[in-house]
């Protein structure tokens, strides 16, 4: 059996960033900021929100380095299958 | 001190992931279903390129501030999710069904509003699957004229989240029913953290669709 143990993750903590990060991101995507520069901004917040519950939320933070291995698999395969999906329109 | 991974008496752990097989299969399940999401996220992304005059701007056609609102109420409901599983770790029954409740009416309220907003973009005039669209626009109610491709891959997308959603209630019902009836324990509670890890990552797509459908 595992017997991994933590302190309780920060969960209001969390929910307060992701409030933040969600108001944020709605008063950035309208700012005059030029919009290559919110696009990358709106992009890294939203990849931030991710993280955030999938370290936390979903506990992967506290997982065994297998389960990080397995939790990260399908992302290189998610690349190549935009890739392909880009050349097949060029 | 909490646990995650309580020892449990009807948890049988995997030799080679050191996680109990029930678990490990919603995360299977679960990396399934981002190759499912990249298919979809992908290809809007790369005919957003590909058809630009198709597409409106963030907030002519889709009313950004409720579903701002929405996004919080899914958050919302992660962290009472996560609140269920860390009252049941802890053997507080009522606490888990109380926040169970929380999370079944906010996931509820969540596509309520999705619902809602569908009525109200198809009574505007942006439809799927039209030759083209011309909707009311939201600013100075000009009528904003686009192509067919942003329809089909806005309610594709987030008619996809929210079925995932709908499913999500269900299965919280569920598992509401079942701790009504004391089916979980402070050393077994499998069924409540495989629940949480779907609701959560319902919430992660979310997060990401949100970004990408409504505000880039």
């Amino acid at each position: 059996m595992s017997t991994s143990e933590h302190k309780q993750p920060p969960y209001m903590t969390v929910w307060a960033v992701l409030f933040v990060l969600t108001i944020g991101e709605v008063f950035f995507a309208f700012s005059s900021v030029p919009k290559r520069w919110i696009v990358i901004g709106l992009v890294l917040m939203a990849i931030w929100k991710a993280v955030l519950v999938a370290m936390y939320y979903m506990h992967l933070r506290f997982e065994p380095k297998r389960m990080w291995i397995l939790a990260m698999s399908p992302l290189p395969l998610a690349v190549i299958l935009v890739v392909v999906v880009i050349q097949e329109w060029r | 001190m909490m646990t995650t991974q309580a020892a449990t008496i009807d948890r049988v752990r995997e030799e080679g992931s050191g996680v109990y097989t029930l678990k490990l299969g919603m995360w299977i399940f679960l990396l399934s279903e981002v190759m499912f999401f990249t298919g979809l996220i992908g290809s809007y992304i790369i005919l957003r390129f590909a058809h630009p005059t198709d597409f409106a701007d963030p907030g002519q056609v889709l009313n950004v501030q409720l579903t701002a609102f929405n996004t919080f109420v899914l958050i919302c409901s992660s962290v009472t999710m996560v609140k269920a599983f860390a009252a049941i770790e802890q053997g507080d029954q009522v606490g888990l069904k109380r926040w169970l409740l929380a999370t079944i009416i906010l996931g509820a309220f969540f596509v309520g509003v999705q619902v809602v907003e569908y009525i109200a973009l198809t009574s505007e005039g942006f439809v799927p699957m039209a030759e083209a669209y011309a909707a009311l626009g939201r600013e100075h109610g000009t009528t904003v004229i686009g192509g067919p491709l942003y329809g089909a891959t806005f309610y594709m997308m987030t008619g996809f989240h929210g079925t995932h959603v709908t499913i999500g209630v269900l299965c919280l019902m569920f598992t509401y029913w079942r701790a009504r009836q004391g089916k979980y324990t402070a050393t077994s509670h499998g069924g409540v953290e495989i629940m949480g890890l779907y609701w959560h990552f319902v919430d992660l797509v979310w997060i990401l669709l949100f970004t990408i459908v409504y505000l880039i």
